[in-house]
């Protein structure tokens, strides 16, 4: 009987293996090709221009078009191109730790950047927390308020607070008229209207997150917490907080990294003090038309930002873990 | 009442005037809106009971178990423990402790972490703490489980780590909502027995909420049926089964038969129920039906005997046709439908092996039952 049933089976795979061959390559085919689709994406859109982006860097200025050499083409030919790989260096990087001004840059933008990331928190957080404790019909409406400000170009929103926060703003105007200051507040042109600028800016990327942790929530944790002793202000470090933090490390690094590298909020409200590495790569970009320092510049950029993005893929996967 | 044997009972505060109730509800009445969740509810529990509010859900049972917990207010009324009114003391102030029917376990602590959550809030010295929740786990078995997050534990094995923690604090009162909801039927079982080991050891308070009125009956020793937020009776399971005091009980415990008629005499104890196709009943037990009363007359279908031929003596006997039947093994289960339509269940203990008076379908059969078997309903 078992001799049997092994013959049988031994049928069934046979048949099972060889005819659906063809089909079967296709569909592999077709499952390999979808995964090489957003592969493909990174790497004409992330990797081409990041690899362009690093050779300039390694190149030197020139008074040419493009403005550095060696400027590879495709007559120079195979040898062409080996001898000009001798005249790249990494003189550029060399230069950046030379000058105070682009470690100032960076240290700089970094503080501003963690400042404005913890402020926007401290905002976002009863925000996204109110949201997620609101009768569940008035939350649609309360999320779409949060996104409402998307709709009118981030250029415009941040030219709208110059009108506020000018001496002669808005702000100042009313706070003059109740009385509360005589003079006006000197916010235009200092860190502060940075601060002001990107919490403004980021605080939708802040809150969303934050309410997706909050909300999917179970609210009898905070009873339970409660019924064991535990008073609410407690139950909120002990048990809210601490189940919200994929939502915080997620919020912080979608405000922190863009904040790091952001050009147009300390560009048009902090005025010319305001040391920033976007501004920077923008003036070596454009007013001293060096660009390969200003791609050295980019590069250190990026792999700078390359650490916080990695503590946010490893937090993503740990929520991931923990949801299951 | 009269008809009820004497069950044998050790514990029966309930019994003795003299024991003051541990949990008072005092004419309660909550409110969500324009709902009314509970009715002007008056109910007492004592020390060490064991005791099961059993309802359909929205009847109010969590409700009452979440004020008692401090999680809501009453809108009126007043909710006294051990003499001392609850009326605005928060729920971390209270000396009792919830099983939640989600179990609500802290997803980002360990076992041994959820355990001792609560002794940590009380400012318990750590080896204490320890030495604690040591204990709880060799009380549930879950030992080598210590160090797990609640996500890799089974279902199981989650509902017995709830209720460590809320033991772990040693509350006076322990409430249980739905305890067993979400264990599959042979662990739920086993559970219950656990359950009623546990209250002994520990000798706690329990109030537990159920919609299952098997597991009420197991594991109470006093059950409260309640209806739209109000009492429909507390009493032991026995009572509750043998002597309900409305159709509602009646019907939500166990299977039932009902007669409907009007009582047309009443002679002592005994009265005489005639039904609308004029059949009439006789029962010993009459309780407070008085003659030209509307009444319910209801039996278990256990306490009915079904036969070919007439039985002799029988007090009550009527007679159908078999319409359904099922054998079940152990036991046999009839549906009769009467000459008046009305359709009976009847089960019968297959006691022995031999297969006497088998009844098949469309057979002509009896029923019958003594004047005690059934009770008589007023409302």
């Amino acid at each position: 009987m078992s001799n049997l049933a092994a013959s049988a089976d031994t049928m069934n795979i046979d048949a099972a293996a060889a005819r659906p061959l063809a089909s079967r390559f296709l569909s592999g085919l077709v499952s390999r090709l979808v995964i090489i689709v957003p592969y493909l994406w990174l790497l004409v859109f992330f990797l081409v221009p990041f690899i362009i982006v690093f050779k300039i860097s390694l190149s030197q200025t020139a008074i040419a078009m493009p403005p550095y050499v060696p400027a590879f083409s495709l007559e120079d030919g195979i040898s062409g191109f080996f001898s000009q790989l001798g005249q790249m260096s990494i003189d550029n990087y060399l230069w950046l730790t030379e000058d105070a001004l682009y470690f100032n840059a960076y240290v700089s933008s970094i503080v501003i950047a963690g400042i404005s990331t913890l402020l926007t928190l401290l905002v976002g957080y009863p925000i996204a927390y109110g949201m997620a404790r609101a009768p569940a019909n008035l939350r649609p409406t309360l999320l779409m308020l949060v996104i409402l400000p998307f709709w009118t170009s981030f250029l415009i929103r941040v030219y709208a607070w110059i009108g506020i926060l000018k001496p002669e703003g808005l702000l100042n105007q009313f706070l003059q008229a109740i009385g509360i200051i005589d003079d006006p507040l000197l916010i235009m042109n200092t860190n502060t209207a940075i601060y002001i600028g990107i919490v403004y800016s980021y605080l939708p990327f802040m809150i969303l997150p934050l309410y997706a942790a909050l909300e999917k929530m179970d609210y009898s944790l905070i009873e339970a917490a409660q019924d064991l002793g535990c008073p609410p202000i407690s139950a909120f470090w002990k048990i809210t907080f601490p189940l919200s933090l994929p939502g915080v490390i997620a919020g912080c690094m979608l405000v922190f990294i863009p904040a790091v590298g952001e050009f147009v909020i300390p560009d048009l409200l902090g005025g010319s003090q305001t040391l920033m590495i976007g501004k920077t790569l923008w003036n070596e970009f454009f007013n001293n038309r060096d660009w390969p320092v200003s791609s050295a510049v980019a590069v250190i950029l990026l792999l700078l930002l390359i650490v916080p993005i990695m503590i946010f893929q490893a937090a993503q996967a740990r929520a991931q873990e923990q949801s299951r | 009442m009269k008809s009820l044997g004497s069950i044998r009972r050790e514990f029966a505060p309930w019994n003795d005037p003299s024991a003051t109730p541990y949990i008072v509800f005092e004419n309660v009445t909550k409110r969500f809106g324009d709902f009314t969740a509970v009715n002007n509810l008056s109910l007492s529990i004592y020390e060490k009971e064991f005791f099961a509010l059993l309802g359909a859900s929205g009847c109010g049972k969590s409700t009452l178990l979440r004020m008692l917990a401090g999680f809501d207010e009453p809108t009126s009324g007043r909710i006294l423990l051990d003499g001392q009114d609850m009326r605005g003391i928060p729920p971390y102030r209270r000396p009792v402790n919830m099983m939640f029917q989600s179990y609500a376990l802290f997803p980002h602590m360990t076992v041994e972490a959820n355990i001792g959550f609560g002794l940590k809030q009380e400012g318990m010295p750590r080896a204490q703490i320890e030495q604690r929740v040591a204990e709880m786990l060799k009380l549930v078995k879950l030992e080598q489980f210590s160090k797990r997050k609640p996500h890799q534990l089974s279902g199981g094995q989650r509902q017995r780590v709830a209720l460590a923690r809320s033991v772990a604090k040693r509350p006076k009162v322990l409430l249980l909502d739905e305890p067993l909801g979400a264990l599959d039927k042979k662990l739920r079982e086993e559970t219950q027995f656990e359950l009623m080991d546990l209250q002994q050891s520990l000798g706690l308070t329990f109030v537990v909420v159920t919609h299952d009125q098997e597991e009420a009956m197991t594991m109470a020793d006093r059950i409260a049926i309640l209806d739209k937020g109000e009492v429909m009776q507390v009493a032991t399971p026995a009572e509750v089964y043998e002597a309900p005091i409305s159709r509602f009980v009646a019907g939500f415990v166990g299977n039932v038969n009902m007669f409907e008629g009007t009582v047309a005499a009443r002679d002592d104890d005994s009265v005489r129920i005639t039904g609308a196709s004029g059949a009439e009943i006789v029962v010993g037990n009459a309780g407070e039906a008085a003659a030209g009363n509307a009444v319910a007359f209801a039996i278990r279908p256990e306490k009915i005997r079904v036969s070919s031929r007439r039985p002799e003596g029988a007090a009550n006997a009527m007679e159908g046709e078999v319409y359904d039947l099922a054998y079940l093994g152990d036991m046999t289960i009839y549906h009769v439908r009467l000459d008046d339509g009305q359709v009976v269940k009847a089960s019968a203990l297959n006691s022995s092996r031999a297969v006497e008076e088998a009844l098949s379908w469309n057979d002509r059969a009896w029923i019958s039952f003594p004047p005690d078997a059934g009770v008589v309903l007023t409302r």
